[in-house]
């Protein structure tokens, strides 16, 4: 992986919330044109990670550039001008629930462009189609379900084509079926839009089953990574750990807190 | 199709509030919508403007004629100035008029009433009345009264 | 004692970051201006949902407040022998003073809250980060309009409530309790100064239209997205909002009215 290759490139990154470390160093490459995973326990900040990314966070120390372009250096007019070329799916999707389905994915069309309706009408229907939604266009967001709220959000982030697409979590809360319409959909629009994918993700099997890359992110720092046969080769105790689900192991299952013993008797001598 | 008639809607509840702001002015202040009429300006000494005030109203035969539009002391005499504004279709005020201080009705407010005089001469921008009368003053009045003077 | 210096610290310097933060968020949103094509149909919008939609609590207010003012302008001037006084009386009040604050009160309760909550779960369900992820700036897109709305709307409905007020008090003093027609319009417009009172008093609802708006839409913005931070979001509002109407009103009639 040659540096000129990497779309995103993090270097040395430190980001604090509060108090709290949640990056400390973390340096990653994420190669231009091919899907790479992020994977990671809840809370280690992978979100956070790809809101350093579209520059919606700033971090304390450390450099992030996408397609060569330092993120966090930028005014606010250039960085939102980056941003028309990164789509991110958010968690939750964050169809804007005020509009149609339709008029979600029209959103970025109008705002960033001056395509006549015809246009806009055939984009919109276009990426609706490529999500299997084209019937739901005049549906509202609450008639949505889960998983096609998902695959909106998706036809939206696509709407202006761009170069680079994150995904948080498309796994998470869907049906088995919902999942793999997602995981086909993504190494789909991968390959027939040839984009730099990001997915974030716990889901182990899923992940891997797409991506051409992945790495592993625990404790602020990036404790594997590799093509999905290199991790599963990979020695450290932790990434097994983490790959095969082993309820304790260095990654502690608890929250760090004093031992239990103290805990219990602070609360008997009250 | 819903964007229009929100349009048409919101259109018709701005006009209302602009209806409103017309009924407030012409129905409720009474402002008519005519041109600020020209004026002149004339003065009157008083001994006592007790409770005239400035934008008090002048009037002729009941008539308003114009405004009060300034009150000061003089300091060699130690008289109130009163400054008036006269509108120029009643520049026809004979040069011996006198301005009375009165109330209206037994508790309103003070106004300046110009009695009217015999000569053929009409009050000019920048003159002054030649006799004025001050505000009764119902305490003064009633002490008189009662003291027997 | 210490302790109770450092809360009393520790809340002054909270107090005044979030004047500061509010401060830059209202200027930000001031200057994002958007585009007039893209902007009006927002706006249209937006001014539907302030306004239109609380037409009905302030007519309906409007009335009664305008009926009560007739009643009692009654039956204390008639203890004068002046009951014809009743328009001014009816009319001063709505004018100057309770056509404005009621206004904003209820302007705080209704639209005000509504604001807040959209704002707020626009901000929990990530709708304003994707906004922002997809390079629309939120403040411009939807902000703006909603402040916007609330500060065109607030006069206009003012001046709606003091009209409705005054009809309200006619029906009462004119058609009920047999006040002579003429000397109700003709006391009112004697008395009624259109500088004086009736642009002071759209000058006042100008006012509070600006600091209700500003609140909602920054209690909105600011509130923590969960439910219960938009609850009490929500709740903040309508308390800063009829604190701040009440105390601007007396600082602004003093201002205006007490020759200061
Ligand atoms: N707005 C916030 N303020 C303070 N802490 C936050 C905030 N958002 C997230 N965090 C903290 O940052 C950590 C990482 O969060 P996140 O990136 O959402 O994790 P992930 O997506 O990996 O589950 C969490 O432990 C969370 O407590
Ligand atoms: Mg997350």
């Amino acid at each position: 992986m040659t540096s000129e290759s990497a779309f995103i490139d993090i270097q040395d990154l430190v980001f604090l919330r509060g108090e709290r470390r949640i990056f400390d160093g973390l340096s990653l490459k994420i190669p231009r044109g091919k899907v790479t995973a992020i994977m990671g326990p809840s809370g280690t900040g992978k979100t956070t990670l790809l809101k350093l990314i579209g520059g919606q966070l700033r971090p304390e120390s450390g450099r992030i550039t996408v397609d060569g372009i330092c993120v966090h250096e930028l005014r606010r007019s250039a960085l939102y001008d980056l941003r028309k070329r990164m789509g991110m799916l958010f968690q939750s999707g964050a169809l804007f629930s005020d509009i149609s389905a339709y008029e979600n994915v029209a959103f970025p069309l109008r705002v960033h462009t001056k395509l006549p309706e015809d246009m806009i009408r055939d984009i919109v229907l276009m990426k609706l189609e490529a999500v299997g939604l084209r019937g739901a266009r005049d549906l509202m967001p609450s008639e949505l379900s889960g998983g096609m709220t998902r695959r909106v959000a998706l036809a939206r982030s696509i709407a202006l084509d761009p170069e680079l697409i994150m995904y948080d979590e498309p796994f998470t809360g869907q049906d088995p079926i919902a999942k793999g319409v997602l995981v086909e959909m993504i190494s789909k629009l991968n390959r027939s839009m040839g984009l730099t994918s990001v997915l974030v993700s716990h889901d182990v099997p899923e992940s891997l089953s797409i991506c051409d890359y992945a790495c592993i992110v625990s404790n602020g720092q990036v404790i594997g990574a590799g093509t999905p046969e290199e991790l599963q080769g990979n020695p450290s105790e932790r990434v097994q750990q983490f790959l095969q689900g082993k309820p304790d192991g260095p990654v502690p299952f608890h929250y760090p807190a004093e031992p239990i013993a103290e805990d219990l008797a602070d609360g008997a001598q009250r | 199709m819903r964007q229009r008639t929100m349009e048409i809607v919101v259109g018709a509840f701005v006009l209302a509030g602009c209806g409103a702001l017309l009924f407030l002015a012409l129905q409720v202040s009474g402002l008519t919508p005519q041109a600020a009429e020209p004026t002149y300006k004339v003065y009157a000494n008083f001994n006592d403007v007790g409770g005239l005030s400035v934008r008090g109203q002048v009037s002729m035969a009941g008539v308003t004629i114009g405004r009060v539009t300034a009150i000061t002391l003089d300091p060699k005499t130690y008289q109130a100035r009163v400054e008036m504004e006269i509108n120029k279709s009643a520049e026809i005020i004979p040069t011996d008029s006198s301005a009375i201080i009165r109330t209206a009705g037994l508790l309103g407010e003070k106004y300046v009433d110009v009695s009217v005089g015999a000569d053929q001469e009409y009050m000019k921008d920048g003159d002054t009345f030649y006799g004025t009368q001050s505000a009764l003053n119902i305490e003064r009045l009633i002490s008189n009264f009662a003291s027997g003077k | 004692m210490m302790d109770r210096l450092a809360t009393i610290g520790r809340g002054t310097f909270d107090i005044l970051a979030s004047l500061g933060r509010s401060s830059e968020f209202l200027l930000r949103s001031l200057v994002a201006v958007p585009r007039p094509a893209t902007g009006l149909p927002l706006l249209v919008k937006q001014i539907y949902a302030v306004g239109v939609l609380s037409l009905a609590i302030i007519v309906v207010s409007g009335l009664f407040i305008g009926m009560v003012l007739g009643l009692q302008g009654y039956n204390i001037l008639t203890d004068y022998g002046s009951e014809q006084a009743i328009g001014q009386m009816v009319a001063l009040t709505l004018v100057r003073e309770l056509g404005p604050v009621v206004t904003a009160l209820l302007f705080a309760g209704r639209a005000g809250s509504a604001l807040t909550a959209e704002i707020g779960l626009m901000k929990a369900t990530e709708q304003l980060s994707s906004m922002e992820m997809m390079g629309v700036d939120p403040l411009r897109r939807v902000i703006a309009p909603r402040f916007w709305a609330g500060f065109i709307t607030m006069p206009l409905l003012a001046m709606i409530f003091s009209v409705v007020g005054i009809w309200g008090g006619m029906l009462v003093g004119v058609d009920w309790l047999g006040v002579f027609e003429g000397s109700y319009w003709a006391n009112m417009q004697a008395s009624v100064d259109f500088g004086e009172d009736v642009l002071n008093g759209i000058i006042k609802s100008i006012a509070f239209g600006f600091v209700c708006t500003w609140i909602a839409v920054y209690q909105g913005y600011d509130s923590v997205p969960t439910s219960e931070g938009i609850s009490s979001a929500t709740t903040k509002t309508v308390v800063y909002s009829s604190l701040a109407v009440l105390g601007l009103d007396f600082i602004l009639t003093a201002v205006m009215f007490g020759d200061i």
